[in-house]
């Protein structure tokens, strides 16, 4: 059968023999989307909002079954609002705040992520990826029920793929046979083993962590707190290096076990084996059902560049991480959310093609700060020789009556999104204001006296104007601008310590992805004009 | 400020002597996990990176 390499958790686009498949001539799109998952769903809604067609093909006729991602965080939760995805998201999930780690017999310490308050969203919430991924596939529906340029074929297996200058190629497998399909650009969102960088020699390197993690999701109604456990050492039988337990929505609780490098798969994936260990790890007598159960090992690589030419590699195609941290599909969000409004003006010739470069250059950025984090965390909970055991022991034993000992505890840092420093889009900075909003920053969401701020920076470039009157500017080289005024009551004290710090009165020009591109405390209409200039790669004159 | 390498501890010999007690009667293994519990607090103590990264020259 063609596709069909997992089982399903929702079967959501099923198979179904379209036009281009009976064409003479290969049907042309703009855009291609290789891959179904999260990131590729997300980045075809995102360009069809703005009105660019997006077509996906998945290989499969669903969502996959199975345990992957459980921590979606802020970041994520804001940009699927503005796919319309994220109320659903934040409903069903389960909302954690508290985490508590163990080392061997005792408890060493707990901590609060103590979200900041007036965001819309919270720092994290758990929920199960086939859910993350059925609400992003139902927000592509309602925007294909209003019109929107979107369209997913089931079973649309992408079996080769030629450039030449002027587009892609694509022979795509179905259960009706092959056919072929052209495109001004393609992103292969394809995974992590995707084979669109294999059919195009591509090379995915970094280090593979040399330990295995046994993976168990069971149901069971348990009196534990919606807290994050996480034991070193845990005092079980077959002494397992790390074990943890995090709760997700239906009473489905994520408990792992490090499991060492020189381990029997076929024995450890036995259920009897994997009952025995949870049946030791919970209280005695806790009932449960196995809901799913897999061994993964994690590496840590990218590919050298993620464009290559009219081709984009975006989500775990384009880089993987372990997942301690969460910073796998929170980051890939991130590259959908980065490519799209950049895909969007050059396909609409408002902006060069050489814009798609500064998506290799942004989120490789991003890319290497995760991979670092990632790192230092798998570092941490397998030290790679004596000492580096001797020193994690250490911090661990300190960290129970010493404060200062307990930040170098890490057991993954969680997901937070990065600011483009240095990188060409942002306008050097000109407002003395609040560090945190600083060109190339995600802007921080904020309360305003009704409501929330980002919800007011749709997907296009916006001027936030902060007690100051802009010029009036609508549209820079067919480029639209809106202008978000704000004042009085709006400017609440949150609002003012995110974006205005000690200054009286702030200009901001916001990219569509919600990232700062430049500030002022104002600005005329010409320096505003070169800002976007800057900010969708023109040549400044 | 600098990694100050010059003699800075009153009674040295007084100070030796401590630190040989404190690893008075411990195996290899606890030795080595008070060497490193030893080295954290110390470093936290100095807190300033730089320092730090003299320190960690000078010893290597
Ligand atoms: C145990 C585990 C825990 C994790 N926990 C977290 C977490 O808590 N938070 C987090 O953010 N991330 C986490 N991750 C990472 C997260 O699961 C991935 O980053 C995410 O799934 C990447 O999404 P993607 O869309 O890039 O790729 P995928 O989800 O892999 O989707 C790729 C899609 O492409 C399709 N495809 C492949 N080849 C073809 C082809 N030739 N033609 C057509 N379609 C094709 C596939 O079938 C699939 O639908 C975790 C991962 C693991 C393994």
């Amino acid at each position: 059968m063609v596709g069909a390499t997992y089982a399903l958790a929702h079967k959501l686009y099923p198979y179904a023999p379209v036009a281009d498949q009976a064409a003479d001539v290969a049907v042309h799109h703009p855009v291609i989307i290789i891959g179904g998952g999260p990131i590729g769903v997300a980045t075809g809604i995102d360009l069809a909002q703005k009105g660019t067609p997006a077509l996906i093909l998945d290989d499969h006729d669903g969502v996959g079954m199975g345990s992957r991602a459980i921590c979606f965080a802020k970041r994520t939760l804001e940009i699927a609002d503005r796919l319309g995805a994220g109320a659903e998201m934040v409903e069903k999930g389960v909302v954690w705040n508290v985490g508590r780690v163990f080392h061997g017999e005792g408890e060493v310490f707990d901590f609060n992520l103590l979200p900041e308050d007036g965001h819309r969203n919270p720092a994290f919430i758990n929920l199960q990826q086939p859910y993350f991924e059925k609400f992003l596939v139902d927000a592509l529906r309602r925007a294909e029920a209003e019109g929107k340029p979107i369209e997913i074929r089931g079973r649309n297996v992408v079996t080769g793929i030629r450039q030449d200058a002027d587009k892609v190629t694509l022979s795509i497998d179905t259960p009706d046979g092959p056919y072929t399909l052209t495109a001004d650009y393609v992103i292969a969102c394809d995974g992590a083993r995707s084979p669109t960088r294999d059919m195009m020699g591509l090379s995915f390197d970094g280090r593979v962590f040399e330990d295995n993690f046994l993976i168990a999701d069971v149901k069971m109604t348990a009196d534990f707190p919606t807290e994050r456990w996480f034991w070193f050492e845990p005092p079980l039988a077959n002494a397992p290096q790390s074990a943890l337990l995090h709760k997700q929505p239906d009473d489905v609780w994520r408990i792992d076990f490090q499991l060492g490098w020189d381990i029997d798969r076929e024995a450890e994936l036995d259920p009897a084996k994997i009952r025995q260990r949870i049946d030791e790890f919970l209280p005695d007598g806790t009932a449960y059902e196995l809901v799913w159960t897999s061994i993964y090992t994690f590496q840590c690589r990218r590919m050298e560049r993620f464009r290559h030419g009219r081709v984009m590699f975006a989500g775990d195609a384009a880089h993987q991480v372990s997942p301690f941290g969460a910073r796998g599909a929170n980051s890939g969000i991130q590259d959908s959310d980065n490519l799209a409004w950049k895909l969007d003006l050059v396909l609409r010739s408002l902006a060069p093609d050489t814009l798609l470069d500064t998506y290799h250059a942004e989120r490789a950025h991003g890319a290497d700060e995760n991979i670092l984090n990632s790192t230092r965390a798998t570092d941490f909970l397998t030290p790679k020789s004596e000492m580096s055991k001797i020193f994690r022991n250490a911090v661990l034993t300190l960290a129970r009556d010493h404060a200062f000992a307990r930040p170098m505890v890490n057991s993954g840092r969680l997901s937070v999104p990065c600011t483009y420093d240095g990188l060409p889009l942002n306008t050097p900075d000109a407002l003395t204001g609040p560090a945190r909003t600083r060109p190339g920053s995600p802007c921080p969401d904020a309360p305003l006296a009704d409501g929330f701020l980002l919800d007011r920076l749709p997907g296009c470039f916006t001027l936030l104007a902060l007690d100051t009157d802009p010029p009036d500017i609508t549209e820079v080289g067919g480029i639209p601008i809106r202008t978000l005024r704000l004042h009085g009551a709006d400017l609440t004290d949150a609002l003012r310590d995110r974006y205005l710090g000690d200054a009286p009165h702030a200009l901001y020009l916001i990219r569509p992805d919600q990232h700062v591109a430049a500030r002022w405390p104002n600005a005329d209409a010409a320096t505003i004009t070169t800002a976007l200039s800057t900010a969708t790669g023109q040549p400044c004159n | 400020m600098q990694l100050n390498t010059q003699p800075n501890i009153p009674d040295p010999d007084g100070f030796y002597d401590e630190l040989l007690a404190a690893h008075q009667g411990l195996t290899k293994d606890q030795s080595d996990a008070l060497n490193a519990r030893l080295i954290l607090i110390l470093a936290n103590h100095i807190g300033d990176r730089d320092i730090l990264r003299e320190a960690l020259k000078a010893a290597g």
